[in-house]
């Protein structure tokens, strides 16, 4: 295989896995590494070594991304490990999310900036309580795309009617998710390689794409250039100097708002909302280091100015005049609490953390919890615990400017930060602003 | 409209992060050691804040094992991108008695550079330390965050780790910590030549094939020119020309060469292509033991 990533012309994919503990995750990605080449002669001596030494019965490439002294000794992944492997066609950035102890905060973490999910299961097994919660939470953080890897195909004699009735019980349990997402089921054996990079002879009745097929040439792009356009001022850069640039000119009132396109795309000319005033303007210059720019389109950085002299720094946003974003200082929020060493309950106060700005929070009600074996709404205990997942309403010291997560996944999404350790203890997902519009529930149980 | 490509992606990527440094931290620097990755990261911060300065100065822990070359390079990039430089000499902490020189013929400072690094952090107060460290290297950097906590004595908790999701970077702390952060996280060693190719970045000369007095040890190729690495009297008949270059360049006591023609960017990039070796499989430091680089920074380490 040609290795050499054309630079021109290759994108990128994220995606995370999941699976429980014996289903071959470590496998399948060891494969997709040691297929394409990404593992080096001296990692793998090394893995090969220290397999030995450990009495393993073949060479464990968990042992690649289980670096911590910790991990090696007692053989677990503590948490998300991120691997990094690339076609001619793609690169991609696989979250590898361990399978066990703290399961839902890893995946969470994993799944927040994953664009597909790749969930396996044991085909002797079919779908379990681990698939659903699996599924659940890459619907719940608005993964777009699911591959349900039916793995260990060769144990069930690649029986064409274990993997149609897995595939059905599956979908009809997808159907009842909120954010329905788009499923491609692939046969495998990771183990021996059948339809991992290449189709296998093994089943000829299964007439999709390999899984590395699929992954090179699957069109992800969870926020377009036709979504409503957001930019969060992180910096404002001011040069304070009379010097003139070869390519911006008199830079002695250059004020530029820097940041990165979160979606949507502005051009020059462009009438636009600055946050926090909601005061009125116009894009006068969208500014990389390479020069003026004619628009500025989704993930790029860039520097933005504007035709009047209008009051925002870090926390303030630029929207397009016609696409207001909500502001509220009181929303609901499908949270995942992940500490282990206190206690989320009503009348809590965090430090809220939301594109580039930090306020101060307090937690106003518990609207429910999700029990996350049978997905059930509860409204037994107010209090959550390490991995618990539900729905708070929470109230800030000053309105912050938003979208529902399942319209924007960057500027519906906020941490939580612990006030005595500064620790990050909640990842949230805004649902609606209280006494504002009704909006789509992106997290509700089923 | 067409997706961005792999490395418009990382560069933006970069850019925030080096953005979220400067916006959250009161004094942040960037370390520079005059290796490719700490050049691409001062290029990307170049690009952050134009038109504007650096908003923050490099920081260079000088081991005053150098290799003439990325010195003279050091001092020319610093111009060339207008930026202010900071050194923190670890010959100055082995002088105040900081530190102790390590012994015998494979000794190195590299280890002793956290001391240095840590000092220097105090002395100047900085609260941020940017560096060029990319999760694809080493293992214990694979669960590494781009904004890594640091206590009050430069250590880090590996098991104790902020989580980090979307692009929200918890910058949070209390008086006297610090923190590490590392804008490439995401990078690869080819994404990062394919990015010196694409943006024709100028590199040390160490980078190309040269010719050069080398002595083999342990199965690495070490620098016998510059006299910086001491020689045993039976290796002294031992050395001898090579045509070479460097993968990395840091410490020259631990930085092995690789034999090499490669002369150009795209003759190196296809040699990293096929390498069937990691780059830091040249680097005697991680070799110390299979947790070597967890080891050195729990202590605080780059």
């Amino acid at each position: 295989m040609d290795l050499l990533v054309n630079p021109t012309e290759s994108s990128l994919l994220r995606f995370t896995t999941a699976g429980s503990v014996d289903d071959g995750k470590s496998t399948l990605i060891g494969r997709l590494l040691y297929d394409s080449k990404s593992i080096f002669e001296d990692q793998l001596l090394a893995v090969e070594e220290s397999s030995k030494r450990r009495g393993d019965a073949h060479v464990n490439l968990a042992l690649l991304t289980d670096g911590l002294r910790a991990e090696r000794e007692q053989g677990i992944t503590i948490d998300v490990a991120y691997r990094y492997f690339a076609t001619p066609k793609r690169k991609f950035i696989i979250a590898d999310t361990p399978g066990h102890i703290q399961y839902t905060r890893n995946m969470v973490t994993g799944a927040s900036t994953a664009d597909l999910a790749i969930i396996l299961i044991d085909a002797r097994l079919g779908v379990i309580e681990q698939t659903m919660r699996h599924t659940y939470l890459a619907s719940l953080l608005r993964i777009g795309h699911i591959v349900l890897a039916v793995n260990k195909m060769d144990l069930v004699n690649f029986d064409q009617a274990v993997y149609d009735k897995i595939v059905g019980d599956f979908q009809a349990f997808a159907k009842g998710l909120d954010n329905l997402p788009q499923v491609t089921p692939i046969p495998m054996s990771a183990l021996n390689g059948d339809n991992v990079v290449d189709k296998s002879a093994s089943t000829p009745w299964y007439t999709g794409p390999s899984l590395l097929q699929h992954l090179e040439t699957v069109q992800v792009h969870s926020e377009t250039a036709a979504d409503e356009a957001r930019f969060a001022v992180q910096w404002v850069i001011r040069p304070i100097s009379d010097r003139k640039d070869a390519k911006l000119g008199n830079l002695h009132d250059y004020r530029g708002f820097a940041g990165r396109m979160a979606s949507g795309t502005f051009r020059m000319g462009d009438e636009v909302l600055v946050y926090p005033s909601a005061m009125k303007s116009k894009i006068t210059g969208i500014h990389t280091y390479e020069g003026p720019q004619p628009e500025a389109i989704p993930q790029l950085s860039y520097s933005i100015t504007v035709a009047d002299e209008i009051d925002t720094s870090r926390g303030g946003m630029i929207v397009k005049a016609n696409e207001p974003a909500q502001t509220s200082q009181e929303f609901d929020a499908m949270i995942c609490w992940f500490s282990d060493k206190k206690i989320l309950k009503p009348r809590g106060r965090f430090h809220l953390r939301h594109t580039t700005n930090d306020v101060r929070a307090i937690v106003t009600d518990v609207l429910y919890k999700v029990n996350i074996s049978t997905l059930e709404k509860t409204v037994e205990s107010k209090e959550f615990h390490l991995n618990d997942i539900g729905c708070i309403r929470i109230r800030c010291a000053s309105p912050i400017f938003f979208d529902p997560y399942s319209k924007n996944r960057t500027t519906g999404s906020f941490v939580l930060v612990d006030e005595q350790t500064n620790n990050t203890v909640a990842a949230g997902m805004i649902q609606r602003s209280v006494g504002g519009d009704d909006f789509e529930d992106p997290g509700s149980a089923i | 409209m067409s997706a961005i490509t792999h490395l418009q992606f990382l560069e933006s990527e970069a850019i925030y992060i080096l953005r979220e440094t400067a916006a959250q931290f009161q004094k942040p620097a960037l370390l520079f050691s005059g290796g490719k990755d700490s050049i691409v990261m001062a290029w990307l911060a170049r690009k952050a804040f134009y038109p504007s300065k650096l908003p923050f100065p490099l920081l260079h822990v000088d081991t005053g094992h150098n290799f003439p070359e990325a010195m003279e390079y050091r001092d020319w990039f610093v111009q060339e991108i207008g930026a202010n430089l900071t050194v923190g000499l670890v010959q100055k902490s082995i002088d105040d008695g900081r530190v102790q020189e390590e012994k015998g013929h494979n000794a190195s400072r590299n280890k002793l550079q956290t001391v240095t690094l840590l000092d220097t952090i105090e002395e100047h107060q900085y609260d941020a330390c940017l560096g060029g460290g990319r999760r694809d290297e080493e293992k214990a950097r694979a669960k590494e965050r781009f904004f890594s906590h640091r206590d009050e004595f430069g250590q880090w908790d590996p098991k104790n780790q902020r989580p980090e999701l979307w692009n929200i970077f918890n910058g949070r702390k209390h008086f006297g910590e610090h923190f590490r952060v590392f804008p490439l996280s995401n990078w690869t060693e080819m994404d990062i030549w394919q990015y010196i190719r694409q943006e024709n970045i100028p590199l040390p000369s160490l980078y190309f094939s040269h010719q050069r007095k080398i002595i083999e040890r342990h199965g690495q190729l070490l620098d016998a020119s510059t006299g910086i690495i001491p020689l045993l009297d039976e290796e002294k008949p031992k050395v001898k020309e090579m045509t070479i270059r460097f993968r990395t360049v840091g410490d020259a006591t631990c930085t092995g060469a690789v034999e090499s023609t490669a002369s150009t960017i795209d003759e190196i990039v296809a040699e990293v292509a096929a390498a069937r070796q990691t780059e830091r499989g040249t680097r005697a430091d991680d070799k110390r033991s299979e947790t070597a680089m967890e080891d050195r920074k729990k202590e605080g380490y780059f």
